[in-house]
């Protein structure tokens, strides 16, 4: 099972500093939900731990400093999911989907990296999209061939850049309970930035809550999704009900700041 | 389950039938790859042949193949001294700095737009082609240049190629090398030369600014064997390193950040491909002059039949730019003979034409 462990990450941009310290453990098969308002350094966070963005401060991977891995080696164990991909030149969605195998090939394509990226549009139900052009695609379809992408990485972590933003409630339910599903599947973890609470409420299994470029809080959605954390870290006044066998936030009103 | 939930089945089941499993689907994808392949080198064996039989010699096209044969299986063709030295002495020359132009403007071409991310990226915004004409109005106007002698003009035009490359790139890296960055560098790199080149036409005999004309519209006419010996050569180095390099280039095209997920070297891949694409397009212009259109065209032409996997389309768009360049040399040389029009004009006059008609009828969003 693969261990992540995040020290003192600090990464700022132009001299404002978006992560300032920053600490956190990622060592199970589970959903891993980032939350926190904009500008909490979500994103950031999700970029530097796949090494796309070069933090201060150190990522260990199975104790491993991850600075000094080879980026082949890291696309091989962490699979990023952007929030949205600039379109490919004229791509169809199995080229797209065989992009993931990039880690594991130089070259040539074998059989087997073919067999893969079909058997992938398969379990994600994208059969009937495979040679239309990535382009035409709808949002949530989009969503679903770059996770499809990411999978054909074979990850042992799934980073997913708030996957659900510009979809509809169907798409949003049918990424969560997708991504959900591979991880039990595929027993991988998956580390989430998101924006609805509610959503993180229903899928995740442990959530870190971001503020000022630091953890806040983290631990079960449950124990943490509560009004207070939420005036304190959002600045919104909200009503948390408890009457499903999770919480369900109702937000009210922000809280002005004087 | 509910009778409707079963016709729900049913229909998808239906629904699936329609398309095989998605590894068929890739592999028929692919089966087209091919035969557009065979179909394009076949098209430019057949006009080759045909293109040399134009011309006041009056060769068929069977003593034309009987001629190039000859020289490479001599005990199983034939062929007279006149055909061989029409042949091999005048015509092949020509013809083949077209197909060869023709291949490396279309190759340089496809990598620029690919690792730039932009459909417009091509010599001419890059800055390449107007540096290019700067070095050869310089030589011809002032006399001045880096080498004398008859390599004087293409010594120039070479030379300053390279300097507007790495102008563009030194831009790009004081600003952090982004598709812009190299975009907006190049942008004002060729308005810097094309300035420049202006002053020259200015200061410059009429005989002066009439050779630099010529030259700025590009011309196959001063093929040599030579010639199309160091082009094949840069060609020959260049168009395999970046087609073991097309997932790269594949991967760039799907976002920075997506890239470096991938375990791709971004701005390595890029510096690397944009060297490598001046390179190619300066010993291609410096021998023939400014041959627009077909860098910018044939990679978005090969792009809409075959898509965009870099893999095929680097050598597809070769195969295409050189059908094209050829096509454009042929009809410049035969539509007015004995007049020879510059390609360059042929060049747009063709290529403009068949690209639309394929814009139009594919509607397909490509950028």
């Amino acid at each position: 099972m693969v261990n992540i462990t995040i020290k003192g990450l600090k990464f700022g941009y132009n001299g404002s500093r978006i992560l300032d310290g920053l600490d956190l453990v990622i060592d199970d098969s589970e959903v891993l939900g980032l939350v926190g308002p904009n500008g909490s350094g979500k994103t950031t966070l999700i970029k530097c731990i796949d090494q796309i963005l070069k933090p201060r401060g150190c990522i260990l991977l199975d104790g491993i400093d991850m600075a000094s891995i080879g980026r082949k080696e890291i696309a091989r164990r962490l699979g990023y999911v952007p929030q949205s991909s600039s379109t490919p030149l004229a791509t169809t969605v199995f080229d797209t989907v065989l992009m993931g195998r990039r880690p594991h090939i130089n070259w040539h394509v074998s059989d087997n990296d073919i067999e893969k990226v079909s058997e992938t549009l398969e379990l994600l139900d994208l059969q009937d999209l495979a040679m239309r052009d990535f382009s035409q695609l709808s949002g949530g379809q989009k969503q679903k061939v770059l996770v499809a992408r990411a999978l054909c990485q074979e990850p042992e972590v799934l980073l997913l850049d708030e996957p659900t933003s510009n979809l509809d409630m169907r798409h949003q339910l049918e990424v969560m309970e997708m991504v959900s599903h591979l991880v039990k599947e595929k027993k991988i973890s998956a580390v989430m930035a998101l924006h609805d609470l509610n959503l993180a409420a229903m899928f995740v299994d442990k959530l870190a809550i971001l503020k000022g470029g630091k953890i806040y809080r983290a631990g079960c959605p449950a124990d943490l999704l509560n009004a207070e954390n939420i005036r304190e870290v959002y600045g919104v006044e909200a009503l948390v009900m408890n009457d499903l066998d999770r919480p369900y936030i109702i937000p009210l009103r922000s809280i002005q700041k004087r | 389950m509910t009778s409707h939930d079963v016709q729900g089945a049913d229909a998808r089941q239906r629904e699936s039938y329609k398309h095989g499993r998605p590894k068929e689907e890739y592999q028929k994808f692919l089966g087209k790859k091919m035969l557009f392949f065979l179909i394009i080198i076949l098209a430019v064996i057949l006009l080759a042949g045909l293109a040399v039989t134009f011309g006041s010699a009056n060769l068929s096209v069977k003593d034309v193949y009987a001629a190039i044969l000859a020289k490479f299986l001599p005990g199983y063709f034939q062929t007279t001294h006149f055909a061989d030295t029409i042949v091999w002495g005048l015509r092949l020359e020509r013809i083949l700095m077209g197909i060869v132009a023709g291949m490396g403007l279309s190759v340089a071409g496809a990598a620029m737009q690919g690792i730039l991310k932009n459909p417009l990226a091509s010599e001419f915004t890059l800055g390449i082609s107007s540096a290019a004409c700067f070095g050869a109005a310089l030589a011809i106007v002032m006399g001045a240049g880096f080498v004398g002698g008859e390599y004087l003009v293409i010594g120039n035009s070479f030379i300053f190629t390279l300097i507007a490359s790495f102008a563009v790139y030194g831009l790009a890296k004081y600003k952090g090398i982004t598709p812009e960055t190299m975009i907006l560098a190049g942008i004002a790199i060729m308005y810097l030369f094309s300035a420049m080149t202006s002053f020259l036409q200015y200061v410059g005999h009429a005989e002066q600014v009439q050779e630099v004309v010529f030259w700025m519209m590009g011309s196959l006419g001063k093929a040599t064997w030579e010639k199309l010996a160091i082009i094949t050569g840069v060609l020959a180095i260049c168009l395999p390193y970046l087609i073991l390099k097309s997932w790269d280039i594949n991967a760039i095209g799907a976002g920075d950040e997506t890239a470096k997920s991938l375990g791709v070297d971004v701005e390595r891949t890029r510096v690397i491909s944009m060297i490598l694409g001046a390179l190619i397009t300066a010993s291609i212009i410096c021998f023939t002059g400014t041959i627009g259109f077909i860098g910018l065209v044939a990679p978005h032409i090969t792009r809409m039949v075959i898509g965009g996997d870099h893999r095929f389309l680097l050598p597809g768009s070769a195969l295409v730019g050189a059908l094209l360049l050829l096509g454009a040399d042929t009809l410049a040389r035969t539509i007015l003979a004995p007049v020879i029009l510059p390609v360059g004009i042929m060049t747009s006059f063709l290529g403009v034409p068949f690209f639309v008609y394929l814009f139009m009828r594919r509607r397909k969003e490509f950028w």
